[in-house]
């Protein structure tokens, strides 16, 4: 290639795009929607004495920054699908707009977008992943009439609208545990996990507090493959313990479809899952699933919002609010008594007979 | 050999005189032409783009205008397309290097993920020291991080003509394995631990380390200047230095090189350890300056778009400075693009990909433009020095 | 010898043979491209699109073969744009290579959401029974209870080799990679050869990503072969540009990866960030220490034009 004619070239690009990025923004950018960011807080405040979160004029818009896909089918979606159930409860898109951006794994990406969306004046901007903390700090000072919701943390940076969220995954993981070591005939259980971190990390240990406190003579082996999206790992690893012995398989973050398809392969396996339903992949294989359920966190957010508050919560999933749901397969015939012991567990952890460290 | 757009020689008066006028007037127009071929290929490669959106109901007008008003539209956009442009340029300021020396570096992940970790170990180890003396010494621990990573497959090519492709991609998924171990071991966030959740990310490095912001509410840093004075030097060290000549000696013409005394295997194992050192600075100042810790992504992929950074730039150090500005831009504008029209970013990739495979195809006209005009500068300066023999 | 111990042995032998598969067509296609002079570093997305390729075709019409032959034509539709831009329009073949990953990986993914939308298992390819030869005990299971995908893969090895060293075209591809001037005074066509190989390189890129969506993991997600493309090219370097140390050194990089991961079942205390990392420093260990040092095609990652040296 030759220099002086790329250099040029590269000069050139960089001066006409950059005169035509002036031009774009001074002429009225098709774009964006630029409205005073003072408009939410009049619209909330105004509101407020009204009614509670009833079609008002404005629809309360929503926005969205994710990690990974929105068909993970665990982390990211779990959010999605929540916003996408408060849509409907609130009546569609007409009185509840959602935009979202996906596959943010990039943090100077993220908070370029969380500025953004903030900037256009959304009433609440959902920053959906750990890594965004730091972006979410500067900017709600940037933006004080917009709420932020983020998570999974317990964070809110003293800021008034700030609101943090996570989920207490090793309770939903305890019962997963408890109805594992129930199921198992060959008492030997497999678990494939990304990266020993995060919810996957506390998840998992709070799986082995539960086997151990059914029946300590069950062996967990436990594989980390160390990625969150190779899959053929995830597969590999299942395969393993599998072959190892194990007839029963949990793990965590989106690779893990890999180990549900090894389960399925092997055709009685059964399978745990977390952050989402995953029935869908093996309906006849998967017994039970720590579903996070959002909506709980995010019906509370939005009604304070709608009355004025702006931050300062911090929520965390629990078995006990709602937030944390063990949904059971009905194509899985659980014994009675593994049922019943799986609810006890559930109990035992509201009623706090029973703590589970993360 | 093609007949030279020049004129016909000197029987006409002074040699080539009118000819050289229109000549410079036809090179004028040839430069312009080259320097906006790129430009015609980034449009060609968003018509197709256009296609690929009204597929999916969206509207391309909308969508392209907020690429540019993403990229290059405002303070906002200038600064992000800075703060992108910084590791790019750092990145491509050592494929240079590299690429001189016909080395191929595509270990400049793994060199990343060196530099960062060495920066935050360190940083977090002397957080007691002074802002002026733990800023340049975190910044030189992080080139000598990447460094280090650049100069295993260094060595081994020079040493046990090991091949640098294959060690640079086993370094690279190394180095990745590396940082989350020390990510959720040994630097793992205390404060996140202790609130039971484990995130992936180290402990906040001290504040007197933080590269200084240059313009409020925006993330642009300090680091800028650190890779704007790193391209300077390294065009000297590559065009003033002996050392420098050597390494570009030996990627023109190793076997010359050898004969006339240059040690090949060594320089081709010290444009490696550079270009590690330069990426392992890249690294080290997305931590210090964007970040400020170290954390499960820091790469974000600069590894590889630095390699494409440094081949728009035209592999020189300062040709690479305004190609990491473009194509920082082009990849800050693809984000706004995706929310203003809502589109899966999977598209926005696809549409990279492209701009990166038409850019590199329309250098064909380039290349035969400069051959031709090369043609033609010897046909007319043979024929000139021809006329001048010839008695008038 | 323990039952156990046993048992895993030929537990990691058969999964090493099964994970191997995938890089094997990968590196034999790129194997052809590299000896020809063209460097692809597209590997990678071109898995992708083939991956998804083979998926969709098998998911909507329930036959894994239209699934491979989906994958097939999709894999020479990328080896074509790799071909345009590298060999005709003489571009820099490493950015190409990254540029067309790039573009794989996004298009994959893209129409994955748009036509799939969620992640979905298929019948994919499923361990042959061959009478009497799968019932032999160990060897049984290690090396005659695999899917078709496997087979092929590893007939792949005698069969390049043969093509590329006893044929008369295979000597024409290896000319051009050594000195396309040379074979270009003697009337061969560089260009053609160049474009058959990158896109027999493509369609068995494209067949390695059927071998993951719908023989290994029977289902396909975003960005499916996580690097895997980029392993395959260095196989072909650690080969020496060889089918057989092709396979020997998927071999090598399957068989540790398949131990690790039972290392970590097996309870062998070592932190699981170093046991992933295994697979690829033994690599470069046994590159390193292995006396065998092809040189590349001399060609190799230059364009080629008639009259310039």
């Amino acid at each position: 290639m030759k220099i002086r004619t790329s250099l040029m070239a590269t000069a050139a690009l960089s001066l006409i795009v950059v005169a035509c990025g002036n031009a774009a923004t001074t002429s009225a950018p098709a774009s964006s929607t630029p409205e005073p960011s003072t408009a939410p807080a009049s619209e909330a405040a105004s509101t407020a004495p009204e009614v509670t979160p009833a079609p008002a004029a404005e629809p309360f818009r929503v926005a969205v920054i994710m990690p990974s896909s929105t068909t993970d089918l665990a982390f990211s979606q779990s959010m999605y699908a929540a916003l996408v159930a408060e849509q409907e409860k609130a009546g569609g898109e007409a009185n509840f707009e959602i935009k979202f951006t996906e596959n943010m794994f990039n943090v100077p990406d993220a908070q370029a977008a969380i500025r953004d969306y903030a900037s256009q004046g959304f009433d609440l901007v959902v920053a959906h992943g750990s890594q965004y903390g730091a972006g979410v700090e500067e900017i709600a000072k940037d933006f004080p009439e917009v709420s932020f919701a983020w998570g999974t943390d317990v964070n809110t940076f003293g800021l008034p609208n700030v609101f943090a969220y996570t989920a207490a995954a090793e309770e939903g993981g305890y019962v997963n545990g408890v109805l594992a070591a129930l199921v198992s005939t060959t008492k030997k259980i497999g678990v494939t996990g990304p990266v020993e971190v995060g919810d996957a990390k506390t998840y998992i240990d709070g799986f082995t507090q539960g086997v151990t406190a059914t029946d300590p003579s069950i062996k967990v082996s436990k594989t980390w493959t160390g990625s969150f999206s190779d899959v053929a790992a995830m597969t590999e690893a299942a395969k393993a313990h599998i072959t190892a012995g194990a007839d029963v398989l949990t793990g965590s973050s989106q690779s893990v479809v890999g180990s549900i398809g090894a389960a399925k392969d092997a055709g009685n396996v059964l399978w745990f899952g977390t952050q989402s339903d995953q029935v869908s992949l093996a309906p006849t294989l998967v017994v039970a699933s720590q579903v996070y359920d959002w909506t709980v966190v995010l019906d509370d957010i939005i009604t304070k919002i709608q009355s004025g508050t702006l931050g300062g919560e911090i929520y965390t999933l629990k078995l006990e609010n709602g937030g944390l749901k063990i949904a059971y397969n009905s194509g899985y015939a659980l014994a009675a008594d593994a049922k019943a012991a799986g609810d006890k567990a559930i109990a035992d952890i509201t009623s706090g007979a029973v703590t589970v460290t993360p | 050999m093609a007949p030279g757009t020049g004129s016909a020689p000197g029987a006409r008066g002074a040699p080539g005189a009118r000819g050289a006028r229109g000549r410079r007037g036809r090179d004028i127009l040839g430069y312009a032409l080259g320097a906006s071929l790129p430009l015609l290929a980034v449009v060609a490669a968003l018509l197709v783009g256009a296609v690929m959106l009204l597929f999916l109901d969206a509207d391309p007008i909308a969508a392209y205008g907020a690429l540019i008003e993403g990229a290059f539209g405002g303070t906002s956009g200038i600064t992000q397309s800075l703060v992108k442009a910084t590791p790019l340029l750092l990145v491509g300021l050592g494929i240079c290097i590299a690429f001189r020396a016909s080395v191929i570096n595509i270990g400049a992940e793994g060199q990343i993920i060196l530099g960062a970790v060495a920066a935050t170990w360190f940083s977090l180890q002397f957080r007691t020291w002074p802002g002026w003396l733990l800023i340049p010494c975190t910044i030189v621990i992080g080139f000598a991080a990447g460094a280090f990573w650049g100069f295993i497959p260094g060595i081994l090519k020079a040493r046990m003509r090991v091949n640098e492709i294959l060690t640079t991609v086993m370094m690279n998924a190394i180095a990745l394995q590396f940082m989350n171990f020390m990510i959720r071991g040994p630097l793992i966030d205390p404060a996140g631990v202790e609130a039971g959740q484990y995130l992936a990310q180290s402990e906040k490095v001290p504040e007197q380390v933080w590269l200084m912001r240059l313009v409020p509410q925006t993330l642009l840093h300090a680091g800028i200047f650190i890779a704007l004075a790193l391209a300077v030097a390294t065009y000297v060290f590559l065009w003033r230095t002996t050392i420098g000549y050597r390494i570009r000696a030996v990627g023109l013409n190793p076997d010359a090189s050898q004969y006339a005394g240059i040690r090949v295997p060594v320089y081709q194992a010290l444009s490696l350890t550079l270009a590690g050192g330069l990426a392992g600075v890249a690294g080290a100042v997305e931590v210090i300056g964007v970040q400020h810790r170290l954390l499960d992504g820091i790469t974000s992929g600069y590894g590889f778009s630095g390699i494409v950074t440094a081949l728009f730039g035209g592999l020189h150090p300062l040709g690479t400075i305004p190609a990491s500005f473009v194509f920082g831009g082009l990849l800050v504008g693809a984000d706004k693009m995706q929310r203003a029209v809502q589109v899966p970013s999977s598209l926005i990739q696809a549409i990279l990909g492209l701009i990166v495979l038409f850019v590199v195809g329309s250098q064909y006209w380039a290349r035969r433009r400069a051959a031709r005009r090369m043609d033609s500068n010897v046909n007319v300066a043979a024929s000139a020095a021809a006329a001048e023999e010839t008695p008038a | 010898m323990n039952e156990a111990v046993l048992a895993t042995i030929v537990a990691i032998a058969a999964a090493s043979l099964r994970l191997a598969t995938p890089y094997l067509f990968a590196s034999i296609g790129e194997m052809f491209a590299q000896r020809s002079g063209v460097l692809n570093l597209g590997v990678d997305g071109i898995m992708l699109v083939g991956a998804f390729a083979a998926f969709y075709g098998t998911l909507t019409t329930g036959s894994v073969w239209v699934g491979v032959a989906v994958a097939m034509v999709a894999g020479l539709a990328m080896g074509l744009l790799m071909s345009v831009i590298s060999v005709t329009l003489k571009a820099e073949q490493g950015i190409s290579g990254i540029g067309l990953s790039l573009f794989g990986l996004g298009l994959s993914s893209l129409l994955f959401k748009v036509l799939v939308g969620t992640v979905k298992t298929v019948d994919g390819f499923r361990p042959i029974h061959i009478p009497l030869l799968s019932d032999l005990p160990y060897l049984g299971d290690i090396f005659f209870s695999q899917n078709l995908t496997v087979y092929v893969a590893f007939l792949l090895v005698p069969v390049s080799w043969y093509v590329l060293e006893r044929t008369p075209w295979g000597l024409t591809v290896r000319a051009v990679g050594q000195n396309p001037a040379a074979a270009d005074t003697l009337g061969v066509n560089v260009t053609v050869v160049r474009y058959l190989c990158v896109c027999l390189g493509a369609v068995l890129a494209g067949l390695a990503g059927a071998a993951l969506s719908i023989a290994s993991v029977n289902l396909f997600q975003e960005n499916l072969t996580a690097g895997a493309g980029y392993i395959a090219v260095a196989l072909v370097y650690f080969g020496g540009w060889r089918p057989v140390g092709i396979l020997m050194g998927a071999l090598l990089f399957s068989t540790v990866t398949a131990i690790q991961l039972r290392m970590q079942v097996l309870g062998i205390e070592m932190p699981s960030d170093f046991a992933v990392m295994l697979p690829y420093v033994l690599t470069i260990v046994a590159l390193t220490f292995s006396a065998n040092r092809a040189r590349q095609p001399a060609a190799l990652n230059q364009p080629f034009e008639r009259g310039v040296a």
